[in-house]
């Protein structure tokens, strides 16, 4: 039995280690098209800031990890899938036979619809070679244009700041890391990146990036016009699909799985940021993108390619990111529901928030910001749809009691702990 | 044998020894903030539960980790934080269902229980027995059996309280 995986990140890794845990013979290679080792983006921002060197992104950091667990890892970029003759052509010539097939290429980082995008100077912040390019070009006095405060923009932001460019901060919507925060806690991030000397415009299009002897002019919806020396676009990602047009796979804004992330294609699983799978929230299937979703494609997608039938619950939608040090994360429906109740503690001024979204006495959303004890327990309370009780009000009162009502509601913290 | 930590709430008066101790062990400072282990407080009741992390096989913490950082000591079967390995992303913070790993801002790492490499000083420190240490078998089915049946009330023989909410709670 050959396994094969395209995509050398954290599903596609994990997937590989699971196979070969369950099934001690079969053949497993991963097909990966960057040159380094299987390594973390999410390093990266550390990466930038000189806190690790390049080994410290890698994801395992034995020497001979892979080549002791029998996988081959194949430096190749996969141009087509034959679903029907279980066959992969590769750019570099030749081709693979694969008997189960895990796409597991990731995402890339989507072009805004800019003129002048395309100019040199202009670099996203995904690739290790990205980041090597923006670390070489952060210099002193540089002046730098950020393209967007997501995600991405905003976890690259410390790196930049600290490297003594001069940082302008420019967001189409009118919070910063609109996907996860609300109003109030993005705007605490815009004030609190405001407060460490970075300019940040929000509600501002960037309308088009024009070269200018040999920097960029960029130019704002705003009327204003920031020059900068380099531009960086982090305007968000795009499931890798492209190769798989024409190949049977279904895709919609990344691949279609069914519960087993068994793609259209019988044999043919997916995982991770490519992978269009289920949210736990929801119950619909959407391209997620992030890590511990990815780690849990890879491990299920594994095990039902290696014959042990596991069916993927759903994941909870989630992140945590750390902008300048203040740190924020949201879970699952952060944005509420409708007909739902919802709290929040807002301390702006010690840049504090929380935000705790219930349908009935369920708890089913959640974001902080500046608070990160045991904020692990908001996907506990979400994923095993704890019946809140009367902790619903005393959470309504005090959202902070996040652990308690935990522990009140699961674990035997009763009269006698009813242990008689 | 693998052994676990036993956590037993009735036990626990709050008075927070075990966090002195495990912050010294672990830290060098007699600073509760530091500790891995919490007693989380509930006044109106008086009631008081210390809680770490179970060690769980699951291991949600470990699974996130993108740089290999958390591993499983194959001694104390502890999931234990390599702080060398560690680049301070958080994402294992939000893994954990049980909200027991946690970020430390002055490091820029995280931290957990460790068990203290085989010997768990909040065990040691705890004066009412509430935290043991003991044969991971033995640490919860007879208080997940009272817990799966406690919507049968039971007949306290004494000093019968005055409410017992969690137990008069009715599935819509």
């Amino acid at each position: 039995m050959h396994h094969v995986i395209i995509g050398a990140g954290p599903a596609g890794v994990v997937a590989a280690e699971h196979i070969r845990r369950l099934d001690a013979d079969a053949k497993i290679s991963i097909i990966g098209d960057e040159p380094e080792p299987p390594y973390s983006r999410m390093a990266i921002p550390y990466f930038l800031i000189k806190q690790i060197d390049e080994k410290g992104t890698h994801l395992r950091k034995g020497a001979d990890h892979f080549a002791g667990l029998g996988i081959d890892l194949v430096q190749d970029r996969v141009a087509t899938v034959d679903a029907a003759g279980k066959q992969l052509s590769l750019a570099g010539g030749g081709s693979v036979a694969f008997d189960r097939l895990l796409i597991a290429t990731g995402s890339s980082p989507a072009t805004p619809p800019v003129p002048g995008v395309e100019s040199q100077g202009v670099y996203n912040c995904w690739t290790l070679e990205d980041a090597r390019n923006i670390v070489s070009l952060c210099q002193p006095g540089n002046r730098v244009v950020l393209m967007g405060a997501g995600f991405i923009g905003c976890i690259i932001l410390e790196a930049l700041a600290s490297s003594g460019v001069d940082l302008t901060v420019v967001e189409m919507e009118n919070r910063m890391v609109p996907r996860m925060m609300n109003e109030a806690s993005g705007g605490l991030i815009k004030a609190w990146c405001e407060h460490k000397g970075v300019r940040v415009h929000t509600s501002t299009k960037v309308e088009a990036i024009e070269a200018s002897g040999g920097a960029l002019n960029v130019v704002l919806s705003n009327a204003e016009t920031a020059g900068a020396d380099m531009v960086i676009s982090a305007t968000g990602v795009r499931s890798n699909i492209g190769f798989l047009e024409g190949s049977g796979i279904d895709t919609d804004h990344g691949i279609l799985v069914d519960t087993h992330l068994e793609t259209s294609q019988p044999g043919i699983y997916a995982a991770g940021d490519v992978c269009q799978g289920k949210d736990f929230s929801t119950g619909e299937y959407s391209v997620q993108a992030i890590q511990p979703t990815a780690a849990d494609h890879g491990r299920i997608a594994a095990s039902n390619m290696a014959g042990m039938s596991q069916v993927h619950q759903g994941s909870v939608n989630m992140n945590v990111l750390d902008t300048m040090g203040l740190i924020s994360s949201s879970f699952g429906m952060w944005m509420g529901v409708d007909g739902g109740e919802s709290t929040e503690l807002n301390d702006p001024g010690g840049f504090k928030y929380l935000n705790l979204q219930f349908a009935d006495d369920l708890l089913v959303g959640a974001s902080s910001l500046g608070l990160t004890d045991n904020v692990g327990v908001l996907r506990g309370l979400i994923q095993s749809r704890t019946r809140l009780g009367e902790w619903k009000d005393r959470l309504i009162q005090d959202p902070t009691r996040i652990m308690e009502a935990y522990l009140a509601r699961t674990q035997a913290v009763g009269f006698n702990a009813y242990v008689v | 044998m693998l052994r676990a930590l036993k956590l037993e709430p009735e036990k626990c008066t709050g008075c927070l020894q075990c966090e002195m101790a495990c912050s010294y062990e672990n830290e060098g400072v007699f600073n509760p903030s530091k500790s891995r282990i919490k007693v989380f407080m509930f006044h109106d009741t008086g009631r008081f539960a210390p809680y770490t992390c179970t060690q769980c096989d699951e291991a949600w913490c470990m699974h996130a980790c993108p740089v290999e950082a958390i591993v499983v000591n194959e001694t104390t079967g502890a999931k234990e934080v390599l702080e060398d390995t560690c680049v301070g992303c958080k994402v294992c913070t939000i893994a954990c269902p049980f909200g027991t790993v946690n970020y430390n801002s002055a490091s820029g790492k995280v931290v957990k229980c460790d068990l203290c490499g085989g010997d768990p000083w909040c065990a040691k420190a705890c004066p009412t027995g509430a935290i043991t240490y003991v044969d991971g078998d033995h640490t919860g089915l007879d208080r997940m059996r009272a817990w799966a049946q406690r919507s049968q009330p039971v007949e306290a023989s004494f000093n019968t309280p005055a409410s017992k909410d969690v137990s008069s709670y009715q599935r819509a």
